[in-house]
Protein backbone atom coordinates (compact mmCIF):
# COMPACT_ATOMS: atom_id res chain seq x y z
CA UNK A 1 0.00 0.00 0.00
CA UNK A 2 1.36 3.42 -0.96
CA UNK A 3 0.55 7.05 -0.09
CA UNK A 4 -1.81 7.50 -3.05
CA UNK A 5 -3.85 4.50 -1.94
CA UNK A 6 -3.89 5.73 1.66
CA UNK A 7 -5.18 9.21 0.84
CA UNK A 8 -7.68 8.02 -1.77
CA UNK A 9 -9.28 5.55 0.69
CA UNK A 10 -12.29 6.60 2.75
CA UNK A 11 -10.23 6.57 5.98
CA UNK A 12 -7.35 8.47 4.31
CA UNK A 13 -9.71 11.24 3.17
CA UNK A 14 -11.00 11.55 6.72
CA UNK A 15 -7.42 11.70 8.04
CA UNK A 16 -6.79 14.70 5.76
CA UNK A 17 -9.90 16.37 7.23
CA UNK A 18 -8.75 15.60 10.79
CA UNK A 19 -5.13 16.76 10.37
CA UNK A 20 -6.04 20.00 8.58
CA UNK A 21 -8.80 20.55 11.16
CA UNK A 22 -6.35 20.16 14.06
CA UNK A 23 -3.94 22.57 12.35
CA UNK A 24 -6.73 25.13 11.98
CA UNK A 25 -7.63 24.68 15.66
CA UNK A 26 -4.03 25.55 16.61
CA UNK A 27 -4.27 28.64 14.38
CA UNK A 28 -7.43 29.70 16.23
CA UNK A 29 -5.56 29.66 19.55
CA UNK A 30 -2.75 31.86 18.17
CA UNK A 31 -5.22 34.23 16.47
CA UNK A 32 -7.28 34.51 19.66
CA UNK A 33 -4.16 35.19 21.77
CA UNK A 34 -2.93 37.98 19.48
CA UNK A 35 -6.35 39.64 19.23
CA UNK A 36 -6.95 39.44 22.99
CA UNK A 37 -4.56 42.41 23.27
CA UNK A 38 -7.54 44.65 22.54
CA UNK A 39 -9.03 43.79 25.96
CA UNK A 40 -6.00 44.96 27.98
CA UNK A 41 -4.17 48.21 28.72
CA UNK A 42 -2.65 50.17 25.78
CA UNK A 43 -4.75 48.10 23.37
CA UNK A 44 -3.96 50.08 20.23
CA UNK A 45 -0.16 49.96 20.54
CA UNK A 46 0.06 46.40 21.83
CA UNK A 47 -2.36 45.00 19.24
CA UNK A 48 -0.73 46.86 16.34
CA UNK A 49 2.73 45.72 17.44
CA UNK A 50 1.56 42.10 17.76
CA UNK A 51 -0.13 42.29 14.34
CA UNK A 52 3.07 43.77 12.91
CA UNK A 53 5.05 40.83 14.30
CA UNK A 54 2.58 38.36 12.79
CA UNK A 55 2.75 40.14 9.45
CA UNK A 56 6.51 40.49 9.18
CA UNK A 57 8.11 37.51 10.95
CA UNK A 58 9.52 35.10 8.35
CA UNK A 59 8.43 31.93 10.16
CA UNK A 60 4.92 33.26 10.71
CA UNK A 61 4.64 34.24 7.04
CA UNK A 62 5.85 30.79 6.03
CA UNK A 63 3.23 29.20 8.29
CA UNK A 64 0.65 31.52 6.70
CA UNK A 65 1.20 29.75 3.37
CA UNK A 66 0.58 26.46 5.17
CA UNK A 67 -2.50 27.98 6.75
CA UNK A 68 -4.01 28.92 3.40
CA UNK A 69 -3.15 25.47 2.04
CA UNK A 70 -4.74 23.89 5.15
CA UNK A 71 -7.90 25.95 4.73
CA UNK A 72 -8.22 25.11 1.03
CA UNK A 73 -7.58 21.39 1.61
CA UNK A 74 -10.09 21.27 4.50
CA UNK A 75 -12.73 23.11 2.44
CA UNK A 76 -12.32 21.19 -0.83
CA UNK A 77 -11.95 17.77 0.79
CA UNK A 78 -14.94 18.55 3.05
CA UNK A 79 -17.20 19.39 0.11
CA UNK A 80 -15.92 16.41 -1.87
CA UNK A 81 -16.67 14.03 1.03
CA UNK A 82 -20.08 15.61 1.59
CA UNK A 83 -21.03 15.08 -2.07
CA UNK A 84 -19.68 11.51 -2.04
CA UNK A 85 -21.54 10.71 1.17
CA UNK A 86 -24.78 12.19 -0.15
CA UNK A 87 -24.53 10.02 -3.26
CA UNK A 88 -24.54 6.77 -1.23
CA UNK A 89 -28.30 6.89 -0.63
CA UNK A 90 -30.33 8.01 -3.65
CA UNK A 91 -33.59 6.64 -2.22
CA UNK A 92 -34.31 8.77 0.89
CA UNK A 93 -36.16 7.69 4.04
CA UNK A 94 -39.72 8.95 4.49
CA UNK A 95 -39.19 9.09 8.27
CA UNK A 96 -35.84 9.72 9.98
CA UNK A 97 -34.76 9.29 13.60
CA UNK A 98 -33.56 12.92 13.67
CA UNK A 99 -32.03 13.95 16.98
CA UNK A 100 -32.91 10.66 18.73
CA UNK A 101 -29.71 8.95 17.59
CA UNK A 102 -27.27 11.73 16.68
CA UNK A 103 -26.68 15.42 17.35
CA UNK A 104 -27.95 17.91 14.74
CA UNK A 105 -24.59 19.68 14.52
CA UNK A 106 -22.74 16.42 13.84
CA UNK A 107 -25.01 15.94 10.81
CA UNK A 108 -24.66 19.58 9.69
CA UNK A 109 -20.89 20.02 9.41
CA UNK A 110 -21.07 21.01 5.73
CA UNK A 111 -23.71 23.68 6.38
CA UNK A 112 -21.83 25.02 9.42
CA UNK A 113 -18.61 24.89 7.39
CA UNK A 114 -20.25 26.86 4.59
CA UNK A 115 -21.37 29.55 7.05
CA UNK A 116 -17.78 29.73 8.38
CA UNK A 117 -16.46 29.96 4.79
CA UNK A 118 -18.80 32.87 4.00
CA UNK A 119 -17.70 34.54 7.22
CA UNK A 120 -14.06 33.89 6.34
CA UNK A 121 -14.40 35.63 2.94
CA UNK A 122 -15.94 38.72 4.62
CA UNK A 123 -13.32 38.57 7.39
CA UNK A 124 -10.40 38.43 4.92
CA UNK A 125 -11.92 41.35 2.97
CA UNK A 126 -12.21 43.35 6.20
CA UNK A 127 -8.71 42.85 7.55
CA UNK A 128 -6.33 40.65 5.55
CA UNK A 129 -6.81 42.38 2.17
CA UNK A 130 -6.27 45.97 3.49
CA UNK A 131 -3.34 44.85 5.65
CA UNK A 132 -1.51 42.92 2.91
CA UNK A 133 -2.70 44.41 -0.38
CA UNK A 134 -4.70 47.65 -0.47
CA UNK A 135 -3.01 49.33 2.49
CA UNK A 136 -4.00 50.76 5.87
CA UNK A 137 -3.55 54.00 7.79
CA UNK A 138 -0.20 54.11 9.56
CA UNK A 139 0.81 54.96 13.09
CA UNK A 140 4.25 55.55 14.66
CA UNK A 141 5.43 54.12 18.00
CA UNK A 142 9.00 54.85 19.21
CA UNK A 143 9.97 56.05 15.74
CA UNK A 144 8.79 52.90 13.98
CA UNK A 145 5.86 52.84 11.54
CA UNK A 146 3.06 50.29 12.01
CA UNK A 147 -0.23 49.52 10.22
CA UNK A 148 -3.12 50.80 12.33
CA UNK A 149 -5.12 47.57 12.25
CA UNK A 150 -6.70 48.57 15.56
CA UNK A 151 -8.35 51.55 13.85
CA UNK A 152 -9.63 49.21 11.14
CA UNK A 153 -11.21 47.03 13.85
CA UNK A 154 -12.85 50.12 15.37
CA UNK A 155 -14.24 51.13 11.95
CA UNK A 156 -15.51 47.66 11.04
CA UNK A 157 -17.12 47.01 14.41
CA UNK A 158 -18.85 50.38 14.48
CA UNK A 159 -21.35 48.92 12.01
CA UNK A 160 -24.11 46.77 13.57
CA UNK A 161 -24.31 44.54 10.46
CA UNK A 162 -20.61 43.62 10.77
CA UNK A 163 -21.07 42.83 14.47
CA UNK A 164 -24.03 40.57 13.61
CA UNK A 165 -22.04 38.76 10.88
CA UNK A 166 -19.11 38.20 13.27
CA UNK A 167 -21.38 36.89 16.01
CA UNK A 168 -23.00 34.47 13.54
CA UNK A 169 -19.50 33.41 12.43
CA UNK A 170 -18.47 32.69 16.05
CA UNK A 171 -21.71 30.80 16.64
CA UNK A 172 -21.17 28.60 13.54
CA UNK A 173 -17.55 28.04 14.54
CA UNK A 174 -18.59 26.90 18.01
CA UNK A 175 -21.01 24.24 16.72
CA UNK A 176 -18.51 23.17 14.03
CA UNK A 177 -15.78 22.68 16.66
CA UNK A 178 -18.14 20.94 19.08
CA UNK A 179 -18.33 18.03 16.66
CA UNK A 180 -15.02 18.60 14.88
CA UNK A 181 -12.58 18.23 17.77
CA UNK A 182 -13.83 14.90 19.10
CA UNK A 183 -14.44 13.69 15.53
CA UNK A 184 -10.83 14.46 14.54
CA UNK A 185 -9.58 12.54 17.60
CA UNK A 186 -11.76 9.58 16.66
CA UNK A 187 -10.58 9.64 13.02
CA UNK A 188 -6.93 9.74 14.12
CA UNK A 189 -7.63 6.71 16.33
CA UNK A 190 -6.65 8.57 19.50
CA UNK A 191 -9.88 7.73 21.31
CA UNK A 192 -10.51 4.74 23.53
CA UNK A 193 -13.21 3.98 26.07
CA UNK A 194 -11.05 5.36 28.91
CA UNK A 195 -10.09 8.64 27.22
CA UNK A 196 -13.15 9.43 25.10
CA UNK A 197 -15.14 11.21 27.85
CA UNK A 198 -12.11 13.42 28.64
CA UNK A 199 -11.52 14.24 24.95
CA UNK A 200 -15.20 15.11 24.52
CA UNK A 201 -15.15 17.39 27.60
CA UNK A 202 -11.93 19.16 26.54
CA UNK A 203 -13.38 19.61 23.03
CA UNK A 204 -16.59 21.06 24.45
CA UNK A 205 -14.76 23.56 26.68
CA UNK A 206 -12.53 24.63 23.78
CA UNK A 207 -15.48 24.94 21.37
CA UNK A 208 -17.29 27.28 23.73
CA UNK A 209 -14.34 29.23 25.13
CA UNK A 210 -12.45 30.24 21.97
CA UNK A 211 -15.49 31.38 19.91
CA UNK A 212 -16.76 33.18 23.05
CA UNK A 213 -13.54 35.20 23.35
CA UNK A 214 -13.70 35.97 19.61
CA UNK A 215 -17.35 37.03 19.96
CA UNK A 216 -16.41 39.47 22.73
CA UNK A 217 -14.17 41.43 20.31
CA UNK A 218 -16.82 42.99 18.02
CA UNK A 219 -18.99 43.62 21.12
CA UNK A 220 -16.02 45.24 22.90
CA UNK A 221 -15.62 47.76 20.08
CA UNK A 222 -19.31 48.30 19.36
CA UNK A 223 -20.16 49.08 22.98
CA UNK A 224 -16.77 50.76 23.68
CA UNK A 225 -16.13 48.57 26.72
CA UNK A 226 -13.21 49.73 28.89
CA UNK A 227 -9.95 47.79 28.85
CA UNK A 228 -8.85 45.61 31.74
CA UNK A 229 -6.49 47.94 33.68
CA UNK A 230 -3.41 46.79 35.50
CA UNK A 231 -3.62 43.37 33.97
CA UNK A 232 -0.80 41.77 32.05
CA UNK A 233 -0.36 42.64 28.38
CA UNK A 234 -0.02 40.08 25.66
CA UNK A 235 3.08 41.38 23.94
CA UNK A 236 5.43 39.84 21.45
CA UNK B 1 -47.55 -5.37 32.06
CA UNK B 2 -51.21 -5.75 31.13
CA UNK B 3 -51.91 -7.49 27.81
CA UNK B 4 -53.90 -5.39 25.36
CA UNK B 5 -54.91 -5.45 21.72
CA UNK B 6 -54.63 -2.62 19.24
CA UNK B 7 -55.61 -1.39 15.80
CA UNK B 8 -52.84 0.14 13.73
CA UNK B 9 -52.30 1.98 10.49
CA UNK B 10 -49.27 0.70 8.59
CA UNK B 11 -47.47 2.57 5.82
CA UNK B 12 -45.41 -0.12 4.12
CA UNK B 13 -42.85 0.28 1.33
CA UNK B 14 -43.75 -1.92 -1.63
CA UNK B 15 -41.25 -2.47 -4.44
CA UNK B 16 -41.47 -5.26 -7.03
CA UNK B 17 -37.72 -5.54 -7.66
CA UNK B 18 -34.50 -3.51 -7.72
CA UNK B 19 -35.54 -1.73 -10.92
CA UNK B 20 -38.99 -0.73 -9.67
CA UNK B 21 -39.45 2.81 -8.31
CA UNK B 22 -41.30 1.62 -5.21
CA UNK B 23 -44.09 3.32 -3.27
CA UNK B 24 -45.85 3.30 0.10
CA UNK B 25 -49.09 1.40 0.62
CA UNK B 26 -51.42 1.84 3.58
CA UNK B 27 -52.83 -1.09 5.52
CA UNK B 28 -55.18 -1.18 8.52
CA UNK B 29 -54.43 -4.05 10.89
CA UNK B 30 -56.89 -4.93 13.64
CA UNK B 31 -56.82 -6.80 16.97
CA UNK B 32 -53.04 -7.03 17.22
CA UNK B 33 -51.91 -8.48 20.55
CA UNK B 34 -49.35 -6.55 22.57
CA UNK B 35 -47.57 -9.86 23.12
CA UNK B 36 -46.92 -10.47 19.41
CA UNK B 37 -43.52 -9.80 17.93
CA UNK B 38 -43.33 -7.17 15.18
CA UNK B 39 -42.72 -9.85 12.55
CA UNK B 40 -45.72 -11.86 13.80
CA UNK B 41 -47.82 -8.75 13.28
CA UNK B 42 -46.64 -8.66 9.64
CA UNK B 43 -47.30 -12.42 9.40
CA UNK B 44 -50.93 -11.75 10.40
CA UNK B 45 -51.22 -9.03 7.76
CA UNK B 46 -49.58 -11.27 5.13
CA UNK B 47 -52.04 -14.13 5.83
CA UNK B 48 -54.88 -11.70 5.22
CA UNK B 49 -53.26 -10.36 2.02
CA UNK B 50 -52.79 -13.90 0.70
CA UNK B 51 -56.42 -14.81 1.51
CA UNK B 52 -57.57 -11.68 -0.32
CA UNK B 53 -55.48 -12.70 -3.33
CA UNK B 54 -52.86 -9.93 -2.95
CA UNK B 55 -49.10 -10.21 -3.02
CA UNK B 56 -47.72 -10.66 0.51
CA UNK B 57 -45.10 -8.26 1.91
CA UNK B 58 -41.59 -9.68 1.45
CA UNK B 59 -39.26 -9.30 4.43
CA UNK B 60 -36.11 -11.03 5.67
CA UNK B 61 -36.10 -13.22 8.78
CA UNK B 62 -34.57 -16.45 9.97
CA UNK B 63 -33.92 -17.33 13.63
CA UNK B 64 -36.36 -14.85 15.20
CA UNK B 65 -34.15 -15.05 18.30
CA UNK B 66 -32.10 -11.90 17.64
CA UNK B 67 -28.89 -13.70 16.73
CA UNK B 68 -28.85 -14.40 12.99
CA UNK B 69 -28.82 -10.83 11.64
CA UNK B 70 -31.37 -11.51 8.88
CA UNK B 71 -34.28 -9.31 9.95
CA UNK B 72 -34.01 -5.67 8.98
CA UNK B 73 -36.59 -2.91 8.26
CA UNK B 74 -36.60 0.72 9.28
CA UNK B 75 -39.56 1.27 11.60
CA UNK B 76 -40.63 4.89 12.08
CA UNK B 77 -37.19 6.06 11.00
CA UNK B 78 -35.22 3.65 13.19
CA UNK B 79 -33.52 0.46 11.97
CA UNK B 80 -34.98 -2.45 14.00
CA UNK B 81 -37.52 -0.06 15.55
CA UNK B 82 -37.67 1.98 18.75
CA UNK B 83 -36.20 -0.41 21.33
CA UNK B 84 -32.50 -0.08 22.16
CA UNK B 85 -30.25 -3.10 21.56
CA UNK B 86 -33.06 -5.09 19.93
CA UNK B 87 -33.52 -6.69 16.50
CA UNK B 88 -36.85 -6.36 14.64
CA UNK B 89 -37.73 -9.98 15.47
CA UNK B 90 -37.32 -9.27 19.19
CA UNK B 91 -39.29 -6.04 19.03
CA UNK B 92 -42.73 -6.64 20.50
CA UNK B 93 -45.99 -4.89 19.79
CA UNK B 94 -46.16 -3.57 23.34
CA UNK B 95 -43.75 -0.92 22.02
CA UNK B 96 -46.82 0.56 20.27
CA UNK B 97 -50.27 1.69 21.30
CA UNK B 98 -53.75 1.58 19.80
CA UNK B 99 -54.17 3.91 16.83
CA UNK B 100 -50.44 4.30 16.09
CA UNK B 101 -49.30 4.93 12.52
CA UNK B 102 -46.20 2.87 11.75
CA UNK B 103 -44.03 3.61 8.71
CA UNK B 104 -42.04 0.56 7.59
CA UNK B 105 -39.24 1.00 5.05
CA UNK B 106 -36.36 -1.16 3.82
CA UNK B 107 -32.74 -0.44 4.87
CA UNK B 108 -31.90 2.27 2.35
CA UNK B 109 -28.40 2.47 0.84
CA UNK B 110 -27.17 2.19 -2.73
CA UNK B 111 -24.88 -0.61 -1.55
CA UNK B 112 -28.03 -2.48 -0.39
CA UNK B 113 -30.20 -2.91 -3.50
CA UNK B 114 -33.83 -3.77 -2.72
CA UNK B 115 -34.67 -7.34 -3.75
CA UNK B 116 -38.37 -6.95 -3.02
CA UNK B 117 -40.43 -4.77 -0.65
CA UNK B 118 -38.52 -4.76 2.67
CA UNK B 119 -35.85 -7.27 1.59
CA UNK B 120 -32.44 -5.88 0.64
CA UNK B 121 -29.29 -7.60 -0.58
CA UNK B 122 -26.55 -7.34 2.03
CA UNK B 123 -24.08 -9.39 -0.05
CA UNK B 124 -21.67 -6.44 0.08
CA UNK B 125 -20.96 -7.44 3.72
CA UNK B 126 -20.15 -11.01 2.60
CA UNK B 127 -17.65 -9.67 0.06
CA UNK B 128 -16.01 -7.48 2.74
CA UNK B 129 -15.60 -10.57 4.96
CA UNK B 130 -14.24 -12.54 1.99
CA UNK B 131 -11.63 -9.81 1.47
CA UNK B 132 -9.99 -10.56 4.81
CA UNK B 133 -12.38 -11.01 7.72
CA UNK B 134 -11.19 -14.46 8.59
CA UNK B 135 -8.27 -16.42 10.05
CA UNK B 136 -6.57 -18.74 7.55
CA UNK B 137 -6.50 -22.28 8.87
CA UNK B 138 -3.83 -24.69 7.78
CA UNK B 139 -4.40 -28.44 7.68
CA UNK B 140 -4.10 -30.43 10.86
CA UNK B 141 -6.05 -30.54 14.06
CA UNK B 142 -7.64 -27.37 15.37
CA UNK B 143 -5.70 -25.95 18.31
CA UNK B 144 -7.61 -25.86 21.58
CA UNK B 145 -8.70 -22.19 21.87
CA UNK B 146 -8.34 -22.28 25.65
CA UNK B 147 -4.68 -23.32 25.36
CA UNK B 148 -3.76 -19.82 24.07
CA UNK B 149 -3.48 -17.28 26.91
CA UNK B 150 -5.36 -14.02 26.22
CA UNK B 151 -5.58 -10.99 28.53
CA UNK B 152 -9.03 -10.66 30.10
CA UNK B 153 -9.54 -7.05 28.84
CA UNK B 154 -8.66 -7.99 25.28
CA UNK B 155 -10.81 -11.11 25.39
CA UNK B 156 -13.75 -9.03 26.62
CA UNK B 157 -13.30 -6.37 23.90
CA UNK B 158 -12.86 -9.04 21.22
CA UNK B 159 -16.00 -10.81 22.42
CA UNK B 160 -18.00 -7.55 22.46
CA UNK B 161 -16.89 -6.85 18.86
CA UNK B 162 -17.63 -10.43 17.80
CA UNK B 163 -21.23 -9.95 18.95
CA UNK B 164 -21.84 -8.10 15.64
CA UNK B 165 -24.41 -10.13 13.69
CA UNK B 166 -23.79 -8.25 10.42
CA UNK B 167 -27.41 -7.12 10.10
CA UNK B 168 -26.47 -3.80 8.49
CA UNK B 169 -28.46 -1.54 10.82
CA UNK B 170 -25.33 0.65 11.11
CA UNK B 171 -25.40 1.32 7.36
CA UNK B 172 -29.16 1.93 7.45
CA UNK B 173 -28.84 4.39 10.35
CA UNK B 174 -25.81 6.29 9.07
CA UNK B 175 -26.53 9.49 7.16
CA UNK B 176 -23.64 8.53 4.86
CA UNK B 177 -24.60 4.84 4.59
CA UNK B 178 -21.16 4.03 5.99
CA UNK B 179 -20.25 0.46 6.91
CA UNK B 180 -17.49 1.48 9.32
CA UNK B 181 -19.12 0.05 12.47
CA UNK B 182 -19.54 -3.38 10.88
CA UNK B 183 -16.01 -3.43 9.42
CA UNK B 184 -14.52 -2.09 12.67
CA UNK B 185 -16.23 -4.84 14.68
CA UNK B 186 -14.88 -7.55 12.39
CA UNK B 187 -11.36 -6.04 12.28
CA UNK B 188 -11.30 -5.45 16.07
CA UNK B 189 -12.52 -8.94 16.88
CA UNK B 190 -9.57 -10.51 15.04
CA UNK B 191 -6.95 -7.80 15.71
CA UNK B 192 -7.34 -8.25 19.48
CA UNK B 193 -6.74 -11.99 19.42
CA UNK B 194 -3.44 -13.83 18.87
CA UNK B 195 -5.14 -16.02 16.26
CA UNK B 196 -5.73 -12.94 14.09
CA UNK B 197 -2.19 -11.55 14.47
CA UNK B 198 -0.43 -13.11 11.41
CA UNK B 199 -2.85 -11.50 8.91
CA UNK B 200 -3.56 -8.39 10.96
CA UNK B 201 -1.97 -5.76 8.70
CA UNK B 202 -3.16 -7.07 5.35
CA UNK B 203 -6.65 -7.80 6.68
CA UNK B 204 -7.56 -4.21 7.54
CA UNK B 205 -6.20 -2.84 4.25
CA UNK B 206 -8.06 -5.43 2.14
CA UNK B 207 -11.35 -5.05 4.03
CA UNK B 208 -11.31 -1.25 3.74
CA UNK B 209 -10.47 -1.46 0.01
CA UNK B 210 -13.48 -3.76 -0.49
CA UNK B 211 -15.70 -1.54 1.69
CA UNK B 212 -14.84 1.48 -0.50
CA UNK B 213 -15.42 -0.56 -3.67
CA UNK B 214 -18.92 -1.50 -2.53
CA UNK B 215 -19.96 2.17 -2.46
CA UNK B 216 -20.49 2.71 1.27
CA UNK B 217 -19.99 6.27 2.51
CA UNK B 218 -17.22 7.43 4.82
CA UNK B 219 -17.65 7.80 8.57
CA UNK B 220 -18.32 11.31 9.88
CA UNK B 221 -18.58 10.20 13.52
CA UNK B 222 -22.22 11.09 14.16
CA UNK B 223 -22.49 7.79 16.12
CA UNK B 224 -26.05 7.05 14.92
CA UNK B 225 -24.72 3.53 14.15
CA UNK B 226 -23.88 2.81 17.80
CA UNK B 227 -27.26 4.16 18.93
CA UNK B 228 -29.12 1.85 16.53
CA UNK B 229 -26.94 -1.29 16.68
CA UNK B 230 -29.02 -4.19 18.06
CA UNK B 231 -25.83 -5.64 19.57
CA UNK B 232 -24.67 -2.25 20.89
CA UNK B 233 -21.28 -2.45 19.19
CA UNK B 234 -19.16 0.47 20.44
CA UNK B 235 -17.82 3.20 18.13
CA UNK B 236 -14.50 2.77 19.95
CA UNK B 237 -14.04 -0.09 17.49
CA UNK B 238 -14.05 2.53 14.70
CA UNK B 239 -11.19 4.36 16.47
CA UNK B 240 -9.33 1.02 16.63
CA UNK B 241 -10.04 0.42 12.92
CA UNK B 242 -8.63 3.87 12.07
CA UNK B 243 -5.53 3.10 14.17
CA UNK B 244 -5.07 -0.31 12.58
CA UNK B 245 -5.47 1.15 9.09
CA UNK B 246 -3.04 4.02 9.69
CA UNK B 247 -0.45 1.73 11.28
CA UNK B 248 -0.71 -0.80 8.41
CA UNK B 249 -0.43 1.98 5.84
CA UNK B 250 2.57 3.63 7.49
CA UNK B 251 4.41 0.33 7.87
CA UNK B 252 3.96 -0.25 4.13
CA UNK B 253 1.68 -3.29 4.25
Amino acid sequence: MNWTQLFSSSIGKKIVMALTGIFLVVFLVVHCYVNANVFFEHPEMNFNKAAHFMGTNFLVRLTEIGLFAGFLLHIFQGYKLELQNRSTRTSRYAVTAGNKTSKWYSRSMAILGTLILLFLIIHLAHFWVPSRITGLEEVTYDGQVYHNLYLEMQNVFAQPLSVAIYLLGCFSLSWHLLHGIQSASQTMGWTSKNYFPMIKKTGTIFSILIPFIFALMPLHFYFSWPTIKGAFTLLF
Amino acid sequence: MQHYSMNLKLKVWRQKNSHDQGHFENYDVKDISSEMSFLEMIDVLNERLIKEGHDSIAFDHDCREGICGMCSMVINGQPHGPWKGTTTCQLHMRAFKDGDVITIEPFRANAYPVIKDLMVSRSAFDRIIQAGGYVSVNTGNAVDGNAIPIEKDKADDAFAAAACIGCGACVAACKNASAMLFVSAKVSHLALLPQGEPERKQRVVSMIAQMDKEGFGSCTNTYACEAECPKEISVMNIARLNREYLQSSLSGS
